[in-house]
């Protein structure tokens, strides 16, 4: 990529937040039915229907605000955001555009060592719109159905500041909004199901200006990977356009995984005009300073006190703190297999390890897994007491997470046990010793090697279940007896 | 006297009494309305059969508390579940609403009686109910007259006798203005008095249903079934409901009424000034303390009203797109198309052109010009109100400029049309109960007294209408209709 300019990035993102039912009406939220089974005539838009706020969306807006180090002001509103889309039943989508629910918090953000402070401006409740169904493509399609499952399910949309400066910094500030959302158990947060979505604003500047260059926003961003790929492919169309003397027009576009390339959508000229305006039908929300403080002592631990907390009390690198904070998940399960094993560091290489590569494998979240913490300590104890080899640790511990059996099951149905008895080991090394008697004079004239065959032979002769330490020492011995 | 003569409180005393049933009076009714429906044309849809079903029902019961058994009629923007509401609308001419709105829910709770949707303006868009896109309601004082709008069919058909009340909506005078118009007494309440829950919205923030009656102690006793608070409309309060009959005595004695000389100016007829001068003066000889006042920021509320208006209109009447429920043209090719196609053929010359206004109203680059100016426009007028009420009870104007106006007189002279409001729109745009109740007659035609009270004290303004009903007899004067 070019050098002399440096790239400027915002997110706007929004997380759909965990409530039993609807922003406005009763209609439930679960993921999943079979379209139109969840909707009302409140989240359908028909003529002399009424919202009523769920109270309980105010307090995930305000628990998450106050997670991203935000202000909550005494007092927000809502607004209605005009444009006709057959998805949008009202014909407007109701949102909060001057009072939001939450101001100008922050996210900390740490980037291979570099840490950063990449500021909140806002974040505001709405509601979402419906979805269609096209048959194919959305240009061809003959006909669209349209599902409202989705209409009027509670969002958070959480504006950046344009604080970042590459899309590895981008995919920190998500990650990192990501695991303090889940911390605070607002949102699911799962980019698959579109409970949590990403939008970026993208710009590039010669290092040293102040202005911003001209900004393009990128929609369609479904994964972390995708956040990075298509802010460094428009960055990069930046740059090159730019050194071509091409003027950046702003604009919206959108993703493309296939062809990795982002796409125009629309120009700033075929831009809607929203005609902002308050919503008549809800009263301004006042929001009382021994709400903010109820909700404020009721809020979990966050990510970077945990960090904290494992740096202290177990003495763990940066690194295993961030990883085991990521998520609530996975604070648990190292704090539930704490509880019972004493050596952190292991049980933290173990989770970074061979746990989080099968998981990464499977295309599974931590919570989605058969494995238990109490699986892992038992396991991690049958390697303390010579049980199995650290090497077996690895195939028990695959075969424990693939089918959620006890360690002492999958041992036995492999007959992966350890034979660390010297009566049992004893007799097959002299009958190995006694049938090599070649391999016997090279020992005896110092040759190396000799040791290595006979360890191998033993090894095999007990499909490799034998202790190796033990039949080391066993066989020394031998040898050096004859 | 006939049944249909009757008011709600003189049927309720014959149902007690046991000298009728509702049967009885559901079928007199329904003759009325069949003897006279062909001049005045109140009604888009009748429910004579339900109706006649329902009222056996009631009188099976023989429990005739209230309105219990009394007939009436709903605003077609009022939703009723498994009965057609149009709105007057194109958009909604087959439109069947699968809910019930509160304030129609609470009078079928109390056994009153459907008897029909009564015509009204497109989307309560207007002022003569020359909007309604199915025909147009006739004046039941002169059948060359218009009703008055937007509730127009819901003045018409108390003023003929068709049924003793009625429930309209007023966004900027349509309970009012037909009201005075037609004879009757109409009384929008306070902002948040009433629900609006399954009540077609114009502009969410004006909007409020009240009723149409024919004398002023039938107004109170429906009104206080309807009042109160409904969790469903966010901005409907929690506020206890008075009992506003209690207040009927007939006494005004000590009472302050401003009367405004903003609403005495130029454009209102020197008869219907006269009539309200002489009925301030009947305030006096019955002991109320009648003094001048003046609301100086009166004239901006029209402009402001048609900017704020319009502008919760057009988002409000955005779900018309022919996607889920209504009309929906049939012709398009592409969705962008279905959208234009259907607005353009659903709704009428009034509603798109009110939709263009509020869009333009809204639109970046004018919206400091004229919404937010409209805003605070509103505001200055709350406070005016707000001002004379620390010394006054009541304001006492006249409801309208003029008397009915001809059928088609008003037809393409858009100010003109638009001034009918000017003495009602003010308050709305405070958000303040307003009534209006017949002071006499000019030309034949009736001339209605607006009184407007302070935010949510409606028992004040009953009150004082109930003094000068009783002490006067033009509410006891009926149109000859169906003297043929």
């Amino acid at each position: 990529m070019s050098t002399g300019y440096e790239v400027v990035v915002g997110l706007e993102v929004h997380a759909e937040l965990k409530t039993q039912t609807k922003i406005f009406c009763s209609c439930s939220t679960a993921f999943g039915a079979e379209p139109n089974r969840q909707t009302c005539p409140i989240c359908s838009g028909f003529p002399g229907m009424l919202p009523v706020l769920n109270r309980h969306v105010v307090e995930l807006a305000i628990r998450a605000g106050l997670a991203l180090n935000c202000e909550i002001p005494p007092m927000c509103k809502f607004d209605r955001k005009n444009y006709f889309y057959p998805d949008l039943p009202h014909g407007y989508q109701v949102s909060q555009f001057d009072f939001p629910v939450c101001k100008r918090g922050y996210v900390d953000i740490d980037v291979k060592g570099q840490k950063k402070r990449v500021g909140v401006t806002r974040a505001h409740m709405e509601e979402d719109a419906g979805k269609l169904v096209h048959q194919g493509d959305i240009t061809t399609t003959p006909f669209s159905l349209v599902d409202l499952n989705r209409s009027g399910m509670p969002l958070l949309e959480i504006v950046s500041e344009p604080d970042m400066r590459s899309a590895q910094e981008a995919r920190a500030y998500l990650e990192k909004l990501r695991s303090m959302l889940l911390f605070a158990g607002v949102s699911d947060c799962k980019m698959q199901e579109g409970s949590l979505r990403c939008d970026a604003n993208v710009s590039v500047r010669p290092f040293g200006q102040q202005e911003y260059g001209t900004r393009c926003e990128i929609k369609n961003l479904n994964s972390f990977r995708a956040l990075e790929r298509a802010i460094e492919y428009e960055a990069k169309r930046h740059m090159e356009a730019l050194e071509d003397g091409i003027e950046i027009i702003q604009e919206t576009r959108t993703w493309d995984e296939e062809k990795q390339v982002t796409r125009s959508m629309r120009s700033k000229e075929e831009a809607h005009d929203y005609r902002y305006f308050p919503e008549p039908d809800l009263p301004p929300l006042f929001i009382s300073r021994e709400w903010v403080d109820e909700v404020r002592a009721a809020l979990p631990e966050m990510p970077e006190q945990a960090q904290q907390r494992l740096a202290e009390v177990y003495g763990l690198p940066d690194y295993d703190a961030a990883f085991l904070t990521l998520t609530p998940e996975t604070l648990d399960f190292f704090d539930r297999c704490m509880q019972d094993y004493p050596d952190a560091k292991t049980i933290s290489n173990w989770m970074m390890g061979e746990f989080s590569r099968l998981l990464n494998q499977n295309n599974l979240e931590i919570g989605d897994s058969r494995l238990t913490p109490d699986h892992l300590v038992q396991m991690l104890r049958l390697v303390d007491d010579g049980t199995i080899s650290g090497k077996m640790a690895k195939t028990v511990f695959e075969e424990m997470f693939n089918s959620g059996q006890k360690p002492q099951e999958v041992i036995k149905e492999k007959g992966l046990v350890q034979i660390s008895d010297a009566d049992t080991l004893q007799p097959l090394i002299e009958d190995i010793v006694k049938a090599n008697p070649k391999v016997v004079e090279d020992y005896k004239s110092g040759k190396g090697k000799a040791m290595g065959f006979f360890v191998g032979q033993i090894m095999k002769a007990t499909k490799g279940q034998a202790n190796p330490a033990l039949v080391n020492e066993l066989l020394k011995k031998t040898l050096d007896d004859i | 006297m006939e049944l249909h003569e009757l008011t709600v409180h003189e049927l309720q005393e014959l149902l007690a009494g046991g000298k009728t049933s509702s049967e009885e009076i559901v079928k007199s009714l329904l003759a009325r309305i069949d003897a006279v429906e062909g001049e005045v044309k109140s009604f888009i849809t009748l429910t004579g059969e339900q109706a006649l079903d329902k009222a056996r029902r009631v009188d099976a019961k023989g429990n005739y508390q209230g309105i219990a058994g009394i007939p009436m009629g709903l605003k077609d923007n009022i939703c009723t579940r498994g009965i057609k509401t149009t709105c007057g609308s194109r958009m909604l001419a087959d439109f069947v609403p699968p809910y019930e709105s509160t304030v129609s829910s609470r009078l079928d709770q109390h056994d009153s009686i459907l008897m029909g949707k009564l015509n009204m303006d497109e989307f309560a868009m207007g002022s003569s109910t020359e909007n309604s896109a199915f025909f147009p309601t006739r004046n039941p004082w002169d059948l060359t007259k218009v009703p008055g709008g937007s509730s127009g069919g819901s003045a018409a058909a108390v003023a003929a006798g068709q049924i003793p009340f009625s429930l309209g909506s007023d966004t900027g005078g349509s309970i009012r203005q037909p009201a005075a118009y037609c004879g009757v007494v109409g009384m929008k309440p306070t902002y948040g008095r009433v629900s609006r829950w399954g009540v077609v919205a114009y502009a969410s923030s004006l909007d409020q249903v009240g009723v149409l009656s024919k004398d002023v102690r039938d107004n109170a006793m429906i009104m206080q079934i309807i009042a109160g608070h409904d969790p469903l409309d966010s901005n409907c309060v929690s506020l206890a409901v008075p009992d506003y009959t209690a207040g009927l005595d007939g006494s005004v004695k000590g009472m302050r009424i401003a009367y405004p000389r903003e609403y005495f100016g130029a454009g209102v007829d020197e008869s219907i000034r006269v009539l309200i001068m002489q009925a301030l003066k009947k305030y006096e000889e019955l002991g109320a303390i009648v003094e001048e006042v003046s609301l100086p920021h009166s004239e901006y509320a029209l402009p402001a009203y048609y900017l704020v208006g319009p502008a919760e209109a057009s988002a409000n009447l955005a779900c018309f797109d022919g996607v889920r429920f209504g009309y929906r043209d049939q012709t398009a090719e592409n969705v962008v198309d279905m959208f234009s196609l259907t607005r353009a053929h659903g709704f009428g010359d009034e509603v798109k052109r009110r939709i263009m206004l509020g869009t333009y109203a809204l639109s970046s680059g004018y919206y400091d010009a004229y919404y937010l100016k409209a805003l605070k426009v509103r505001r200055l007028i709350a406070e005016d109100f707000a001002k004379v009420f620390n010394d006054y009870d009541i304001i006492a104007a006249p409801t309208t400029p003029t008397t009915a106006f001809a059928l088609g007189e008003q037809s393409g002279d858009l100010l003109t049309i638009y001034m009918n409001d000017i003495l009602t729109v003010p308050v709305n745009m405070a958000g303040l109960p307003g009534m209006s109740i017949p002071c006499g007659f000019a030309g034949g035609l009736p001339v209605g007294m607006q009184i407007i009270g302070k935010a949510f004290d409606e028992a004040t303004i009953y009150k004082a209408a109930y003094a000068f009903e009783q002490n006067t007899d033009f509410h006891t004067i009926k149109p000859q209709l169906g003297v043929k």
